[in-house]
């Protein structure tokens, strides 16, 4: 069986090894009572039979790198806490909003004693004193398993007081979102935690784990990277390395939609699978619908550069993806396909940006919804030439310098790679940026093509997209 | 006990030039640069010489980053970094690029964004000339708008407080208003809404902005999307002249420039003083202009004839004052003849009157203040500054509501306690402004003062912070409805047991302490206000001067103060309203006021700072010098005065507290120079006052101001007048149920004085066991109620 009826969206088939969805194959995958049956809590158990600093140097050792976006090595950012403040705490990420990703709300949802499991095991390990599940508001079937099952941790003595007759002890709160994709942001997310708008604090400091929530040190980790933990103290960090490379271990959860004969999640390889591999491969997405060919795909969530079939026998490795001009992100894998229309499907992602942006610097509020605008009636066939380049300048306003792009043979293009400046405060303006860069980089001539229908445009067209103000 | 020689205060502006472990050095564009350690580079470069354009910060305020205009490139050893320079201090050798290609790129792409949904209707735009998105449009811009789209539009412009109008079309979300009402001012009644491009500034709904301190906002609005009522409309900037001025509306003494065009009035801007108000005004004293400029203003001088008052010359009025003076002093000697007065005027004012009242009439009864203040002899303790006060360990109130009668000092004591955590004990009849901030409030009845200061000095938390360090203590008279004893027994008692304590007087009105300092004080056995009230009420008064005194509203005691009024066989009243008090005079002579005379003040500090001239006077009024110079000649003395400077020279001179507050000094010390105590002025011997236990049938009267009340500069102000809450009586919620009377319904009030009649409001910051009623509220009447030979004032509370 490669589906479950339980697990919509979750493809579990080829022969690979399974560390965060093994689970998945049960029904109730979610209970205690499977998780126990499924070795659960044991790691919890040998971590807790090791001395704080050892957990962590195995982490460490391990390098498990973040799955939330930016692919910072969990063990890496523990170690950045100032070693004589405290309490800290730990704050998990389950604002899970990147378009195109869909992978937390399945961990959660199927397996959150897992998430628990890795959270107290990052508790131990770093000397949280509590942890805040912060989990988003659009997900209430992931808010009430992860909520019932911390009750069943509580009951069974996993959380709390002197967790399993040991002199340790950490809460965990659940905390559900309010529905804004910019809480996504780690320190978006702290305020949004603290009771304020949901808005990206000023860098510097440039890490909440120097000062985070409440101004003490905090750790946000994504779901996917704490879900990690118990397998590893289980197995052990050899067991962990040995799957995929060294610089890029174990597995990863990738969210492949689009026009794929096959979208869904997958746990892969981390390192060694390519997108090739993941895109035509038959225990994957086995080929693209309907036989069509590939035009481009987004390899890491909505706002990383784009990729075109040039770039399709890159692995999942970060540093090569990032050398060859976008990103790994969040695991979220967008396919299109000849019958695209690259104006229209940049424009999609560009306004999801200008919408979700939080509004409190300059460029990200004006610029984004600016681009938005401009790419609205240049795809409504408004546009004139000059305001091609004026996206781009528009852009350069967000992003000054170059933008990372990928290379590509038949336009002549070499690789810009990662990463890029920014006027913002966070990522958000970029993004709204990076769909229309690409787009404008990779296929100008589909954007002409749609200008150079009218010559001239009546002044009165300019104003026929109507204006959104106050309309979201 | 002698008077103490204060030295000026130590260290009040330590500006010294850093010493070497703060020294960083940077270059700024090449050019190599000494900064301080942890100074942001957008400082650190303005003091290069190097102007970073900028929106949201504003060096009084938190920096927010938010703007993202002042985008630099600075270079901290690895490489060119896109900088915000308003957040990042700088680093050893930081390199620092203000208008490298890349610089100008993200400076110039930011003004492009921030124009795209600017209205620029910079052509009715009142902010249009002196605007910072105009101004660096120019400098920074990058020259042409390439936005075709439709703009964001909003209603225009709608009113978010009585006195502020919000344009959100113009508005570039650079959180200075917001950041100003939560940060500074404390009333955090306006913030962001929506997201994205859809982010507005908004009040909380039915809630306006109503704080004290809202025109700060419309000050530091980078755009024209703030405007305040009282200017909206009246004047381009090219056109204003302006000349920097003192504040004289309480006795802080903020600084402030003075805009006038065509010999008008026009508006305050505060300016920043680092000592005083840093830059910030409140809304009273920003646009009192109005009432500088009001239809009420006395013109011409005024006699009293058959039918009344009726307007003469100054040659007829002035002679007339110097027969009532002189058949005083035939009659019943000088000192028959007693002047109140000269707080609301200069220095100089206050000296050429007290010159004239006491050489030239010769009588000791000389006073101003209005028995709704403290002893003189406060001036006498160890004096505190503003600064000592914000840099305090340990703040003690002992004295009004800071937040309405001094609002600035309150300002400087919350960010003292804010961002400092200096701790406040306030020792306070009713909760204020303060209150929130105190690390103790403690609520006493009134008569009780002084044992509550005793309670609290026993209590070991409270007596170890005072040990702690650091303690200033600001006294004022926080009920005038109790005796000012009371309150100098509790600081006596205080300062007893925290002999380290230096003491801010908190004397209310604008330059009550210049005028105290030099001179406007009883001589040796002369009267004090209350006292020549009495004396004029029991017809010992020939002839009663007022200088900007108005009994009838000020004095506590009405009763006492319109006996007086009818006692007193002559009044001449200087002034620059007809007021219910100057309607009674015999001769009315009509006085310059703020923004039309130059000279100098004192504020509460003993600091001394320049007033300006900006506009001629109303009609045929002077300066009140002038007056008491011309009044000197009639009696044939001439005083030597023929220009304000001469005065000042004179005060120099011959008062020694200001021998160092030459006109050299004050042209180059913007920010004042102290003065000090005279030494004449004595500090006060002991007291002792016994106060009875009151009736449990009775509730303690708690009077005192707010900062809207039916005063001169308020009532004639119209974008103000309405503001005053109106007289009511405010019990607590639990005390009106005690009460048997309705909240909201009208009660009588009754004192062994009088019965007032006044509607009940339930108040839960009134102590139990007392009424608090606001004084000089329009139409109000609860001086009626006052004794002021009464230590605290008890009344009853009945329905009608």
């Amino acid at each position: 069986m490669s589906t479950y009826r339980w697990a919509a969206g979750y493809i579990d088939d080829g022969d690979r090894p399974k560390i965060v969805t093994s689970r998945f194959e049960y029904e109730d995958s979610y209970t205690l009572e499977r998780y126990h049956a499924t070795g659960g809590y044991d790691g919890l158990k040998r971590a807790l039979a090791k001395a704080p600093n050892e957990v962590h140097d195995e982490v460490r050792g391990a390098t498990i790198l973040g799955r939330g976006g930016a692919g910072f090595p969990a063990g890496t950012k523990w170690g950045l806490m100032p070693a004589d403040k405290y309490p800290r705490y730990l704050v998990v990420n389950g604002d899970e909003s990147e378009p195109g990703t869909y992978k937390d709300r399945l961990l959660m949802e199927r397996d959150p004693h897992q998430l628990i499991e890795g959270c107290l095991i990052a508790a131990y390990a770093a000397g949280l004193a509590q942890v805040f599940l912060y989990i988003r508001g659009e997900m209430p079937l992931a808010h009430e398993r992860v909520g019932q099952a911390l009750n069943e941790a509580y009951a069974a003595g996993y959380i709390g007081k002197n967790i399993l007759g040991t002199n340790f002890s950490v809460d965990i709160v659940l905390h559900w979102g309010a529905g804004a994709y910019v809480v996504g942001e780690e320190t978006a997310l702290i305020e949004s935690l603290e009771g304020k708008r949901g808005e990206p604090r000023l860098k510097p400091p440039f890490f909440p784990a120097a000062i985070g929530l409440y101004g003490q040190p905090t750790i946000v980790n994504n779901v996917e990277t704490l879900s990690n933990l118990p397998w590893l103290l289980v197995n052990g960090m050899e067991a962990y390395t040995a799957i995929g490379t060294q610089t890029s271990p174990g597995t990863r959860m990738v969210a492949v939609s689009g026009h794929v004969n096959r979208p869904g999640v997958y746990e892969i390889i981390n390192g060694t699978t390519t997108f090739r591999d993941l895109f035509y491969g038959e225990e994957f997405c086995q080929g693209i619908r309907n036989g069509n060919e590939l035009k481009a795909f987004v390899p890491g969530g909505g706002s990383a550069p784009w990729f075109t079939p040039d770039q399709l026998d890159l692995p999942f490795e970060g540093r090569l993806v990032g050398a060859a001009g976008s990103m790994l992100g969040s695991g979220a894998i967008m396919v299109m396909d000849h019958t695209t229309d690259i104006p229209a499907a940049a424009l999609t992602l560009t306004r999801f940006y200008a919408h979700e942006s939080c509004g409190q610097c300059t460029p990200c509020r004006e610029g984004g919804t600016w681009l938005e605008r401009v790419l609205a009636r240049v795809v409504a066939g408004n546009g004139t030439p000059a305001d091609l380049d004026q996206l781009m300048e528009i852009g350069e306003s967000i992003c000054p310098g170059d933008f990372p792009h990928a290379a590509n043979e038949a336009l002549g293009l070499a690789a810009t790679p990662f990463p890029y400046k920014m006027t913002t405060i966070c990522f958000v303006g970029p993004s709204a940026y990076a769909p229309v860069h690409s787009a404008l980089t990779l296929f100008r001539s589909e954007f002409e093509a749609k200008i150079t229908r009218r010559n001239s445009i009546p002044v009165a067209a300019i104003h026929s997209t109507p204006a959104p103000a106050g309309a979201h | 006990m002698t008077a103490t020689d204060n030295s000026p205060a130590p260290g009040a502006d330590s500006d010294a030039p850093p010493p070497d472990p703060n020294a960083v050095q940077v270059t700024v564009n090449g050019v190599p640069h000494t900064a301080r350690k942890g100074q942001l580079i957008i400082e650190a470069a303005a003091d290069a010489g190097q102007y970073i354009p900028r929106f949201c910060y504003h060096e009084r305020m938190t920096p927010v980053g938010k703007c993202r205009m002042c985008l630099v490139e600075a270079d901290g050893g690895r490489g060119p970094a896109v900088t915000v320079s308003c957040m990042v201090p700088v680093a050893p050798d930081m390199k620092i690029e203000t208008e490298s290609p890349m610089a100008k790129r993200m400076q110039e792409g930011v003004l492009e964004l921030l124009l795209a949904n600017h209205p620029l209707d910079c052509p009715v735009c009142d902010k249009g000339g002196e605007c910072p998105l105009q101004d660096q449009t120019m400098s920074h811009g990058p020259g042409e708008s390439r936005f075709v789209e439709e703009k964001r539009h909003y209603e225009k412009p709608i009113p978010i407080s009585d006195l502020v109008f919000l344009d959100r079309e113009r508005c570039i979300l650079c959180d200075r208003c917001t950041r100003f009402a939560d940060e500074v001012a404390g009333d955090a009644l306006i913030h962001f809404i929506g997201r994205g491009n859809s982010t507005q500034v908004m009040t909380f709904p039915d809630e306006p902005f109503a704080s004290y301190f809202s025109g700060n906002t419309v000050q530091i609005c980078p755009v024209g999307a703030l405007t305040a009522k009282p200017y909206r409309f009246k004047a381009r900037p090219w056109d204003l002249d302006e000349v920097e001025s003192t504040c004289t509306t309480c006795s802080v003494g903020c600084r402030t420039v003075v805009q006038s065009s065509r010999d008008q009035l026009l508006r305050y801007q505060g300016v920043d003083s680092d000592p005083v108000n840093w830059g910030w005004l409140c809304d009273r004293g920003r646009f009192g202009f109005e009432s500088v400029n009001s239809d009420h203003r006395l013109t011409e001088p005024l006699v009293r004839s058959a039918t009344g008052l009726v307007p003469t010359s100054w040659n007829a009025a002035l002679a007339a004052t110097v027969t009532l003076i002189e058949d005083a002093k035939a009659a019943a000697g000088p000192e028959s003849i007693a002047v109140i007065g000269g707080a609301r005027g200069t220095n100089e004012d206050a000296f050429a009157w007290a010159r004239l009242a006491h050489d030239v009439i010769d009588t000791p009864n000389v006073y101003s203040q209005m028995g709704d203040g403290l002893p003189v002899g406060i001036l006498g303790m160890p004096r505190a500054t503003i600064n000592d006060v914000a840099s305090a360990t340990t703040i003690v109130l002992l004295a009004p509501d800071l937040k309405e009668e001094l609002p600035i000092l309150y300002l400087r004591v919350r960010d003292a306690v804010e961002k400092r955590r200096a701790k406040v004990i306030e020792f306070t009849p009713k909760q204020g402004g303060v209150t929130r901030y105190a690390w103790k409030s403690i609520a006493y009845e009134p008569g009780t003062q002084v044992d509550a200061v005793s309670a609290a000095l026993a209590d070991p938390a409270i007596a170890a912070q005072l040990a702690s360090g650091s303690v200033a203590v600001v006294a004022g008279r926080a009920n005038l409805a109790e005796t000012s004893a009371a309150t100098v027994q509790a600081l006596q008692t205080l300062l007893a047991a925290v002999p380290q304590a230096t003491v801010l007087p908190a004397f209310r009105r604008g330059n009550v302490v210049g005028a105290l300092q030099v001179g406007m004080r009883p001589r040796s056995g002369g009267l004090d206000t209350r006292g020549t009230l009495q004396a004029a009420a029991d017809g010992k008064i020939e002839c009663l001067i007022l200088v900007g005194a108005d009994p009838l509203a000020d004095f506590p005691d009405s009763d006492l103060a319109r006996r007086a009024l009818f006692g007193a066989r002559r009044i001449i009243s200087v002034d620059t309203h007809l007021s219910a008090t100057s309607d009674r005079a015999d001769v009315v002579l009509p006085a310059a006021a703020f923004g039309e005379k130059s000279g100098t003040t004192t504020n509460l500090e003993g600091r001394v700072t320049t007033l300006g001239r900006k506009v001629t006077p109303a009609g045929t009024s002077r300066p009140d010098w002038m007056i008491a110079a011309a009044i000197a000649q009639g009696l044939g003395v001439d005083l030597g005065y023929r220009s304000v400077d001469d005065i000042t020279d004179a005060i120099a001179a011959m008062v020694a507290s200001y021998d160092g507050v030459t006109r050299e000094a004050l042209a180059s010390s913007p920010d004042g120079i102290m003065s000090h105590t005279p030494a004449s002025i004595d500090p006060i011997n002991p007291v002792s006052v016994e106060i009875g236990v009151r009736n449990s049938y009775d509730f303690r009267l708690v009077v005192s101001r707010k900062l809207y009340d039916a005063a001169v500069g308020t009532a004639t102000s119209p974008s103000m007048a309405h503001l005053a809450p109106g007289q009511s009586a405010h019990l607590h919620p639990l005390d009106v149920e005690r009460a048997g009377v309705v909240a909201g319904a009208e009660v009588k009030v009754i004192s062994p004085r009088a019965t007032a009649v006044m509607r009940i409001e339930a108040d839960p910051t009134v102590l139990r066991g007392t009424v608090w009623v606001p004084f000089n509220q329009p139409g109000g009447n609860v001086g009626d109620l006052i004794d002021c030979t009464a230590p605290v004032t008890d009344v009853r509370i009945e329905n009608l």
